[in-house]
């Protein structure tokens, strides 16, 4: 879709939001790219929506500034700050047909009628539903819904798209399909997209950044694969991605699992209270023999042994670390042999993947 | 076949008819539930209707003739009571949509503690019997009542303002009384709409008031539809108040039937009245189904 318009950066700086006693944004500042996918991703109460709707304009904020390129939004109205938005309940018009809705933006901002009919249907042909617009909203599913919600964000061409975690009411097939299809639309479409979901797969699969809430501040922010490899805090590193991990003591730099020093390539970030060992299933790498002497040595006995399909997860019992699990790709297991229940195996956990967090961020 | 499979198959067979028959028996039961308000209804409702119905057939002596029906016609008594009726029926309807609309919209604003005290108004008054809130508003507006000798005393009229026994009071009695019928199903659609629809109207550039007329308007017409039709039935047959606060002046439908029993003692007038007044009630909702499209309001 061309457009005239150029998509805008966003500029957060010291935004602020008390509800009572609890801090639902705690001076929160965060720059985003002009045409950039960025995600909030974050629990349930954790601001991240706070956050969107303040964006939006919904939310009035205590403090801060709010600045779509260089023109401050903090006093508009929302129905002046020219964004498009998508709902998680779709938010569409029940009364009106499929190509009233999309059309709904074009009708208010004056575009004439024939206009009107020509832009609403080359939205619906970009999220495929051309030919749907006279049906009613009620004969739509849930996934053409969401199509829908979307054609009508977009159809006035706004520099900025605001959505409200939009997929989490999609069956998790149809979701996973959206997530790729709202990827590839977002790199025709000229806009700035801010996303909120607290799926942290879903996160991954679609940002460009990816920022971490909790507690109404973000954690980090980061690509997926720097947020996912370098978490700056054990938070974000238990909320993205699976792991188990282990309280280690940090002392000049190096840390100390039990009696071993811990050998990482990864810095070791600043916090409080104490460190931990963060061990993603997927790293660990079973030896047939000994562990060699460049990676650390995470060897135990195995308690459990349970298929999953496209992996096996082995569960093992490691003197220092506890319970450790290791997830074999199915197809590896099948070739390699799996070992048995009470078998003392080898696993090697490498300096390249070995992330050590502390608990808090500073 | 084996006698294992021949067994199978013969269980099968029986499982199929156990299981119908206690389908059978299971909506027989809900028939069988459903009777005594069906009876309750033929015998209380549709029976007497019936029966008084047939009495606008027949005239004073006896015999079969449309004489009643032709008289609400061509009597100008008649028609005068129809026009003063619908007029009030319409004024009282108007205005408690200008009143209730504006306090329903209020309601789904406050918080939803504040609502439900507020609710507690509009509601205790409606558990109110209708002869003591018509004689409270008899006190209230007569000629040295509280209004007027306040009024009075703060020297905004000279004279007393007549309120009561005629057309104004009736409408101010009838209106309070039917406040709550528009109320209630209004309210309760207006707090089904969906907040995020008025925001998303907002969010894609509608202004506040924009986003009111184009998607909450819209949404809430079917409560206001029920509220509608509610206060325009209730106050086409309604009789307390116009008797007492239109004082002998405001002649409606329902005192018309009244007086031509109990003065008259014409059974077939009043009945042929009394068919008249359920037809045009019939017909008002009928006409509003249309005028509205009620189909398309409510296909969600």
């Amino acid at each position: 879709m061309s457009s005239a318009n150029q998509s805008l950066p966003i500029d957060i700086s010291s935004l602020s939001k008390a509800y009572g006693a609890v801090k639902a944004l705690d001076d929160v500042s965060l720059n985003i790219a002009a045409g950039e996918f960025l995600t909030l991703l974050g629990p349930s109460g954790s601001g991240k929506t706070t956050l969107l709707m303040a964006l939006a304009g919904f939310v009035r904020p205590d403090g801060g500034s709010i600045r779509f390129g260089d023109r401050e939004m903090i006093a508009t109205p929302p129905h002046k700050r020219g964004l498009g938005m998508v709902f998680q309940s779709y938010a569409l018009f029940p009364f009106m047909t499929v190509a009233e809705n999309v059309a709904y933006p074009l009708k208010i901002r004056g575009v004439s009628k024939s206009d009107q009919k020509t832009r609403a249907e080359r939205a619906l042909d970009t999220v495929q539903l051309g030919g749907y617009g006279d049906r009613r909203i009620t004969q739509m599913s849930g996934g053409q819904r969401q199509r829908v919600a979307l054609a009508r964000a977009m159809v006035f061409e706004p520099q900025i798209i605001l959505m409200d975690e939009p997929l989490s009411a999609l069956d998790k097939k149809l979701r996973e399909h959206m997530q790729i299809e709202l990827k590839a639309l977002h790199q025709k479409l000229d806009a700035t997209v801010v996303y909120v979901t607290h799926d942290q797969r879903e996160a991954l699969t679609m940002s460009d950044r990816i920022a971490v809430v909790n507690h109404g501040r973000i954690e980090q922010v980061e690509t997926p694969e720097r947020l996912y490899r370098q978490p700056h805090s054990f938070f974000v590193a238990d909320f993205v991605g699976e792991s188990m991990s282990a309280p280690v003591k940090v002392a000049n730099d190096r840390a100390h699992l039990g009696e071993s020093v811990l050998k990482s390539d990864l810095p070791i970030a600043q916090g409080s209270g104490g460190h931990r060992l963060v061990i993603r299933p997927e790293l660990l790498e079973v030896t047939s023999g000994a562990v060699p002497e460049t990676a650390n040595d995470l060897s135990g006995r195995v308690n459990d042994i349970i298929y999953q399909g496209d992996s096996v997860l082995v569960i093992v019992q490691n003197d220092n670390a506890g319970e450790i699990n290791v997830r074999v790709p199915a197809n590896r297991a099948g070739q390699t042999g799996l070992p048995s229940k009470g078998e003392q195996i080898g696993l090697a956990l490498h300096p390249e993947d070995t992330i050590i967090v502390p608990e808090h961020v500073s | 076949m084996s006698v294992a499979e021949l067994n199978g198959a013969a269980q099968t067979l029986q499982n199929a008819s156990t299981l119908k028959s206690e389908e059978r028996r299971e909506s027989l039961t809900f028939l069988g539930l459903s009777m005594p308000a069906v009876l309750a209804i033929l015998i209380v409702v549709f029976l007497p209707i019936f029966w008084l119905s047939s009495l606008s057939f027949y005239n004073a002596a006896g015999e079969l003739s449309m004489e009643n029906y032709a008289r609400i016609f061509e009597s100008a008594l008649y028609r005068r009571t129809f026009v003063v009726t619908f007029q009030i029926t319409i004024a009282v309807t108007v205005i408690c949509v200008l009143l209730g609309y504006p306090l329903c919209y209020w309601l789904t604003k406050v918080p939803d503690r504040t609502a439900a005290i507020l609710m507690v108004f509009v509601l205790v008054p409606f558990w109110t019997s209708v002869l003591v809130r018509t004689y409270a508003w008899l006190v209230l507006l007569q000629r040295n009542g509280v209004i007027n000798s306040s009024l009075m005393k703060l020297g905004v009229i000279q004279e007393p303002l007549q309120l009561a026994h005629n057309l104004t009071g009736s409408i101010i009695g009838m209106v309070h009384i039917m406040l709550p019928f528009l109320v209630l199903p209004l309210y309760a659609t207006m707090r089904g709409v969906d907040t995020d629809l008025v925001r998303a109207a907002v969010g894609l550039g509608s202004s506040p008031r924009g986003a009111f007329w184009r998607v909450f308007f819209p949404m809430s017409l079917p409560g206001l539809f029920a509220g509608i039709v509610l206060v325009f039935i209730l106050s086409l047959g309604f009789f307390v108040t116009p008797a007492l606060l239109g004082g002998g002046k405001v002649q409606m439908l329902a005192q018309r039937i009244e007086s031509t029993i109990t003065v008259y003692s014409n059974w077939g007038a009043a009945s042929a009245l009394g068919v008249v007044l359920l037809l045009l009630a019939l017909a008002m909702i009928w006409l509003m189904n249309r005028v509205f499209g009620l189909d398309k309001l409510f296909m969600r």
